[in-house]
This record gives C-alpha cells, sequence and structure tokens, in this order.
C-alpha cells in the first residue's frame, strides 16, 4: 500500500535557521527512504504569525512535505515529529483520494460543458471574449452574508 | 436570471443594490418586508472544488471574528460544501492559521 500520499506540515519556532530546517527535513528523508517512502515536493512558507501562542511562540516556520509512503512510515513520522521538541505543532494528512475524487469532478464538468456545446453547435472550449471577462470581480464579499451577525 | 440583472444595475452603489428590489405585491402578507437575496453557495458559483485547508485566503470569510464557523443558513453554503468547509478550519486550525477563539 505505497500508493498512498500524505501531506505533513510543521511548524518549528520562529528562531530557527536555514540550517536547522534542513538539518531537520535531512532527518526525516532518512526515516522516509529507510521506509520506502519517498519525498515528492517540499515547501517552506517562511515565517509566519500564529493565530494563537503556541509554546509561547507568536511566530512560527512553516514547512510542507508532500510524502508517498505507507501508512507505517507516517506513524514513524508522526510519533518522531511529537516527540522532537524542536517542531512545536506538526499535522499529517492523507491527500491522495481527495486528490482523486477533485480531479473527478473537474474532469467531469469539463467533459460535461464541452458536449453541452457541442450539442449547442458552439466548439467545445470556450472562446476568447466570450463569455463574463475573466479578471471582472463580483461584488465585495462582506455583501454575501447580508451583514447578519452571529 | 433577474439575478444578475439586478447585480449588474447596482452595481456602482456598493450596498445600495439590495433597495431596488421591491417585494412582490401578492407576496406582501407572507413575506417579510426586507426582501433578502437569494443565497448562493460561493463553491458551487465559483465552481472551487477542493477546499484546502493551507488556502486561508478562501477559508476566511467563513470564519467572523469570534472565531467560530459561519453558519450554513447564513453564508447559504451547500451541505456537502459545508462539510469540507468544515473540516478545512478544523485542520487549519491545529496548524493555528485561523483561532479557535478570540475575545
Amino acid at each position: 500500500m505505497s500508493d498512498r500520499q500524505y501531506e505533513l506540515v510543521y511548524i518549528l519556532p520562529p528562531d530557527t535557521t536555514e540550517q536547522q530546517v534542513t538539518e531537520l527535513h535531512e532527518q526525516l528523508e532518512a526515516v522516509v527512504s529507510r521506509m520506502h517512502g519517498q519525498i515528492e515536493k517540499t515547501e517552506n512558507w517562511g515565517r509566519r504569525r500564529l493565530a494563537y501562542e503556541i509554546a509561547h511562540q507568536k511566530e512560527g516556520v512553516y514547512v510542507l512535505e508532500l510524502i508517498n509512503g505507507s501508512g507505517e512510515l507516517m506513524k514513524e513520522l508522526d510519533r518522531r515529529l511529537r516527540v522532537m521538541d524542536q517542531v512545536i505543532r506538526h499535522l499529517v494528512v492523507r491527500v491522495d483520494h481527495e486528490k482523486r475524487v477533485v480531479e473527478r469532478t473537474r474532469s467531469k464538468r469539463q467533459s460535461n460543458s464541452e458536449r453541452r456545446r457541442v450539442k449547442r453547435g458552439l466548439p467545445p472550449q470556450r472562446q476568447p471574449g466570450e463569455g463574463r471577462p475573466a479578471g471582472e470581480v463580483e461584488e465585495p464579499e462582506d455583501d454575501r452574508f447580508d451583514g447578519v451577525e452571529v | 436570471m433577474a439575478f444578475g440583472q439586478g447585480r449588474s444595475g447596482g452595481g456602482g452603489g456598493g450596498r445600495g443594490g439590495r433597495g431596488d428590489k421591491k417585494p412582490g405585491d401578492k407576496e406582501k402578507g407572507q413575506r417579510r418586508t426586507l426582501f433578502r437575496r437569494r443565497k448562493v453557495c460561493k463553491f458551487c458559483a465559483d465552481k472551487i472544488d477542493d477546499i484546502n485547508y493551507k488556502d486561508v485566503k478562501l477559508i476566511g470569510p467563513f470564519v467572523p471574528e469570534r472565531g467560530k464557523i459561519l453558519p450554513r443558513r447564513i453564508s447559504g453554503t451547500c451541505a456537502a460544501h459545508q462539510r469540507k468547509l468544515q473540516t478545512a478550519i478544523k485542520r487549519a486550525r491545529q496548524l493555528a492559521l485561523i483561532p479557535y477563539v478570540t475575545d
């Protein structure tokens, strides 16, 4: 079952250096490759404000890893991250299933619209200049909720 | 599609767009005097399939100041999308992208 894909996001304290981030990344990579997984993508979001204090910190360095691997691997990673005290928060989410569903609905919508367009005697793809211009903003966001307070 | 018409007409006046829609004469008794625009699911209308916890810009409007999740009856989100939104918001909260509470 190694066709699963997981997203791992972890937060480090704001005073972590670039070097420490890569060190931690290499540590994780070692675990991943030892358990026959593979890191597909790494994204460093940099320093961000935290919405609430974690470990007396108001900011954090966010790192996202996209990992192909088994559930056991993620369990092991989760356990390790939990123990590491330089990681103040982490989250593991399985994404492959969700991605497939999104892909399916998107392609379905696409093919449906093409079929309908052909039926109306139009070319299957939308022509430039047709319909509403792409950049047009519909309306301000807060108008949607009709000013009702919760 | 009177819906689209009204929108483009009232574009200049900001929130004044609601005023030029009068309640139908027949419904006067049953309806509330203030006409409410029909609410549409944002995700259906904009064809957003993927409600991701990383996309704070997308989720943000559904978490008002207090930090609670905006109920469906106010946002007009459809049931399926509200469910996805709910998990996305809860995940974003775990990562401190969105607050649990603010007072």
